[in-house]
């Protein structure tokens, strides 16, 4: 679907295609933990958001939280994903001090959703699709500080147990940018979801990323794992350092061992990961502190009918029902606040226009201020009576600008605006020929240049501005002009 | 008075209600008798005698006013697996020496919400891993019952030998016990007290040490079949912080003790009758089935044709989830730590000198078969025999009511006999594990003696969440047999 | 299948325990011994036979949303062979 030129390394020997495959961690947005009744706010003093089940101790039992398998049917339906009716939890067992009970409660066999795709966008508003393989639940492990004290790792396990949405793709990347491409648009989806607050930077939402190299066409390489990567930044920026590595270990000979690395933002680099490697049997086996999770299908039917409007429905219908294009019905689908807000100043209005005022002065302003659309101190009421103001010929596009200004500022709504500043544009043919008039009588030269070259007549719409303060009508003024100069 | 340790905990709650005596009266004679038998017998691993007093004064308040709980006053002892808020659970191992819970098991909250008094905890196989009691950290429990004529030292059985053991001896009126492949019955069997493993999920596993999840089930042992259903119905019922515990009522399970048992087909399945049986226990065998008869039980052949596979099926289910149950003992965040040059080095010496050898053993056997390329050979294998093992159960219960097996291939067994010979020992649970891998309650009561004078017991099989009909069976041999005999005093 | 030193070696390894070297050969002997003992069970027919990983014939019950538990590190702690700050401390880890 790709329209653009596919991502090639050049290397000694030739040409090289990354293939590239995702597994996302998402952080269920729920209050309390996947198997405790600890929270999983942020930021709180180290164990504080911990249970006894939490810590692993001993005759501790899990209890499964009802949202967060909600949250991942929900997911799961979003990604038009099979939603299996019976899942089984597993352990994988392996010792680490942030992981209390010596396993992680995860699903192995069988996952709570199964097959699913999503489709990704680029900002130029080509698209491109991502199998999905999978979405399984699963408990965080805690958390291991390293640099407290030189000789020891301090451990906290606020993260202990709280519920991950695992998100495997099929390895249907081809470039950095279509990896992090493929993460925002996930990253939109849950959010627009509501079951991941999408924030990177706490962590909520990460990505371990499959690496491989190969040569167009041929068979797939022996793929790396790049742990935990939390920015899209770092995405792209992992996978090209990680790319060009595996590129000159073949190159000179070698060969790509399977292996997981962790990507050091610091050097923007990729390092083995030796400590995790050494263990590689997990063991899994079902948990037999659970039981098979089975789903009620009235409930996963009920489910789907709470479904919101999705980023990709949301981006057909901008485009049928306002007209949009492509581009901008993305830009504004992006976010789901900002689209909100432009459907509710649309709301009557010129939509096309309404969607340039929305996505260029308003966002710009935004942008500067670094301002979210829940915050825009214009209401979108505003901006659909500025848009009104516009299209009856109240006031000029140029205008309008100042009427925004004065807006953003603070002053109140566009048409208090206008009527303080006495900026209504004069529509009144008198009074706008009495100014042509005027003007030609000062002007015959002008008058006989313009009547054998008609694109002069832009001299005099501009001169009727300037005399009546830019608020004639652009159009009026052209109407009346044309007639006198018998164009 | 008389010694107030020989009552049962029918009589004891009885005598309590009437204000015969008091609980804290109750409580001293036991604590009493423990201080004098424990040297000998070490059936507690630890007395707690100031919260026992306090709990027994708190009954005695209550019975005053007129609120007595259903077992108000009752003196009991408390297996080391169960999690008891402030005082030490140990599950019987070094790793846990000092770990004293912030929490209380379910079994044991509601034992205490019904007005039973604790006396201190209970000695048992380390983990709950064991036949004998002598993989205890704490040192083996030596049964009250010796062969006529010898002094020496026979083991409670296991792993809830120290449960088994204190009851036999008059130390508790009645004592938690945990079963995951007969550490109920086996021991009960050993010492000639009355136990059962209720159906698996009808007593919450929250609080107690966990050593195969699937298996682990909760019981009490007591003197009498209606003082182990007192203690049953307290310590069962839904749990919602236990995600296996079943959403049913709890009933009167006394109430079943003494009703009629005419008209009840019970099941004798052939395949039990295993090679090498001692001779004795065919006989005991046969003389519960002319009991039953004789209250109007109808006796049916059956075939349980996969009986001889469910241990091997357990050697692999019950170890994989232990080695999987038992990572968390690791030094990390409780129990014991052992230094070591890295943090590998720290898990690796923690846990060589915290478990004991057969702890070890099962922890390697459970992490072998679930490892890399052999989950399917002896893991998946193993889940898939269990489930012919409870195909073969279900299909009986078309046809009978109940199954009547003996609870062990032998009697007690001297300490230190089997301890070279860890499949010898597992072939205790033989006619044990079956419940267990079914998920089905059991029973055993003491049923006669071995010709050399040890006690021995006959087990009761039942359909899933049907105690009720083990108690009506079991109460009707237990008067049949009129086995009342109590190991002479020795200690 | 018998299990040989090196087997116990990595096995203990995986289930972090300690076993001196000299222990191995015994080990392997007891646990070969086990292993066959449990390979009885390649005489039963299991073909299509669904594993049972549970005697609950109930389906897994879900808890409500709320935070109740927690709040309490110093319960969590107390029982720490050593701890900091309200942080479990631990040998150092290498990554």
């Amino acid at each position: 679907m790709s329209e653009r030129p596919p991502y090639r390394i050049q290397g000694r020997t030739g040409e090289w295609e990354v293939v590239l495959g995702l597994e996302v961690h998402a952080q269920v947005a729920s209050k309390a933990k996947l198997f405790s009744a600890a929270g999983t706010g942020f930021g709180a003093a180290p164990n504080d958001h911990v249970s006894l089940v939490d810590a692993g101790f001993p005759g501790m039992l899990p209890v499964i939280n009802r949202f967060c398998v909600e949250q991942a049917v929900k997911t799961g339906l979003g990604l038009k994903a099979k939603i299996n009716h019976r899942s089984i939890f597993d352990r994988k067992n392996y010792f680490y001090p942030d992981l209390p009970q010596g396993y992680q409660i995860s699903q192995f066999k069988d996952p709570i959703v199964g097959e699913g795709e999503l489709i990704v966008h680029h900002d130029d508003g080509t698209s491109f699709t991502v199998g999905i393989e999978r979405l399984h639940l699963e408990q965080d492990a805690g958390k291991s500080i390293h640099d407290m004290d030189p000789n020891a790792t301090y451990v906290d396990l606020n993260r202990s147990g709280v519920a991950l949405m695992e998100i495997v793709s099929r390895p249907d990347m081809r470039s950095p940018d279509e990896a992090a491409a493929y993460v925002k648009t996930l990253r939109q989806l849950v959010r627009y979801m509501g079951t991941c607050d999408g924030d990177m930077e706490k962590g909520n939402l990460r990505a371990d990323v499959n690496v491989s190299v190969r040569k167009p066409g041929a068979e797939l390489g022996t793929r790396c794992e790049i742990k935990n990567v939390n920015s899209l930044r770092f995405i792209q920026q992992a996978i090209v350092y990680e790319a060009h590595r595996q590129i000159e270990v073949i190159e000179d000979g070698g060969k790509i061992v399977q292996e997981t690395r962790l990507f050091d933002a610091g050097k923007g680099e990729t390092r083995s990961m030796r400590s995790k490697e050494e263990a590689h049997d997990y063991r899994y086996f079902p948990d037999p502190d659970l039981l098979p999770l089975v789903l009620d299908p009235v409930w996963v039917k009920q489910i789907q009918a709470t479904l919101p409007e999705l980023p990709e429905q949301k981006l057909a219908r901008m485009q049928s029902q306002y007209g949009l294009s492509a581009y901008d019905a993305a830009v504004l689908v992006g976010d789901v606040a900002r689209a909100d807000f432009f459907e509710e100043a649309a709301k009557g209005r010129d939509a096309k226009l309404v969607a340039n005022w929305v996505l260029n002065d308003l966002s710009g302003k935004m942008g500067a201020d670094g301002l979210e659309f829940e915050a825009s101190p214009v209401s979108a009421a505003d901006i659909g009576a500025l848009v009104g103001l516009i299209t009856d010929g109240t006031i000029s596009g140029k205008i309008a600008r100042e009427v925004f200004e004065r807006m953003w500022a603070g002053e109140g709504a566009p048409a208090a605006i206008v009527e303080k500043h006495g900026l209504v544009q004069v529509t009144d043919t008198g009074a706008l020929e009495a100014a042509i008039d005027e003007i030609m009588a000062a002007n015959p030269d002008k008058v006989e240049s313009a009547k054998e070259k008609p694109q002069a007549i832009g001299w005099f719409v501009g001169q009727v501005m300037k005399a009546t303060g830019g608020k004639a009508n652009p159009g009026a003024v052209n109407q009346i002009l044309k007639a006198k100069l018998g164009l | 008075m008389s010694d107030l340790t020989k009552l049962t905990l029918k009589g004891a709650i009885d005598g309590l209600k009437a204000k015969s005596f008091s609980a804290v009266e109750v409580a001293k004679a036991h604590l009493d008798a423990i201080a004098a038998a424990n040297p000998a017998i070490n059936a507690y691993i630890q007395t707690t005698p100031d919260q026992a007093l306090a709990m027994a004064k708190a009954s005695d308040e209550r019975i005053a006013k007129g609120e007595a709980g259903p077992l108000e006053g009752a003196a009991i002892g408390i297996k080391d697996l169960f999690c008891t808020k402030g005082v030490q659970s140990a599950a019987a191992s070094n790793i846990l020496r000092g770990f004293k819970p912030p929490y209380e098991s379910t079994v044991t909250s509601q034992l205490w919400r019904d007005g039973a008094v604790m006396l201190g905890k209970l000695n048992m196989d380390e983990f709950a891993m064991g036949s004998s009691n002598e993989s205890s950290a704490f040192g083996p429990v030596v049964n009250p019952w010796r062969a006529k004529d010898s002094s020496q030292n026979l083991t409670p059985g296991g792993s809830s030998g120290g449960s088994a053991a204190a009851v036999a001896a008059d130390l508790c009126l009645a004592a938690t016990a945990t079963d995951t492949g007969g550490s109920i019955r086996q021991p009960a069997a050993f010492t000639g007290t009355v136990g059962i493993k209720p159906t698996y999920g009808r007593c919450s596993r929250f609080g107690i040490v966990a050593f195969a999840s699937s298996l682990d089930q909760a019981g009490p042992i007591g003197k009498t079949v209606e003082d182990t259903a007192l203690m049953l119905r307290s310590m069962s019922g839904h749990d919602p912080k236990d995600s296996t515990s079943l959403p049913v009522e709890v009933p009167d399970f006394a109430a079943f003790v003494g009703k009629s048992v005419k008209g009840l087909k019970i099941g004798v399945p052939g395949d039990y009758r295993i090679e090498g049986m001692p001779e004795e226990i065919a006989r005991l065998w046969d003389q519960g089935i002319e009991w039953l008869k004789a209250a109007g039980c109808e006796i049916k052949s059956i075939r349980l044709p996969h009986t001889k596979y469910a241990l091997p099926a357990y050697y692999i289910i019950a170890p994989a989830e232990a080695s999987s149950n038992l990572a968390r003992y690791d030094g990390m965040r409780f129990g014991l730590r052992e230094e070591g040059g890295n943090l590998t080095e720290v898990y690796e010496n923690t846990r060589a000198k915290g478990f004991g050898p057969e702890v070890k053993r099962r922890i390697l056997i459970g992490t072998y078969v679930l490892s890399a390329g052999y989950y399917d050979a002896y893991y998946l294998k193993a889940l898939k025999v269990r489930r012919r093992i409870a195909d073969d159960f279900e299909a009986a219960f078309k046809e009978v009511d109940a199954i009547l097996t003996p609870t062990a291939p032998s009697a007690a067994f001297p300490l230190g006999q089997r301890n070279d010979d860890p499949i010898a020992m597992y072939l205790n649970d033989v006619f044990t594990v079956t419940t267990n891998l079914a998920g089905l309650p059991g029973l055993s009561l003491p049923a006669g003696t071995s010709q050399t004078g040890l006690p021995l017991g006959l087990q009761l099989i039942g359909k899933p969440l049907d105690e009720g009909t083990l108690f009506s069976l079991a109460g009707a041999m237990e008067q049949a047999a009129g086995v009342s005999a109590k190991p002479a005093k020795w200690w | 299948m018998a299990i040989d030193a090196a087997t116990v070696r990595r096995v203990a390894k995986l289930a972090r325990i300690a076993e001196p070297e000299e222990r191995l050969e015994p080990l392997a002997r007891e646990l070969s011994a086990i292993i066959s003992f449990i390979e009885q069970l390649d005489e039963v027919n299991t073909d299509g036979v669904e594993p049972m990983t549970s005697a609950v014939h109930v389906t897994l019950p879900m808890r409500e949303d709320v935070v109740a538990d927690g709040g309490d590190a110093e319960r969590v702690l107390l029982n720490a062979p050593k701890s900091d700050q309200g942080f479990f401390v631990v040998p150092k880890v290498v990554e």
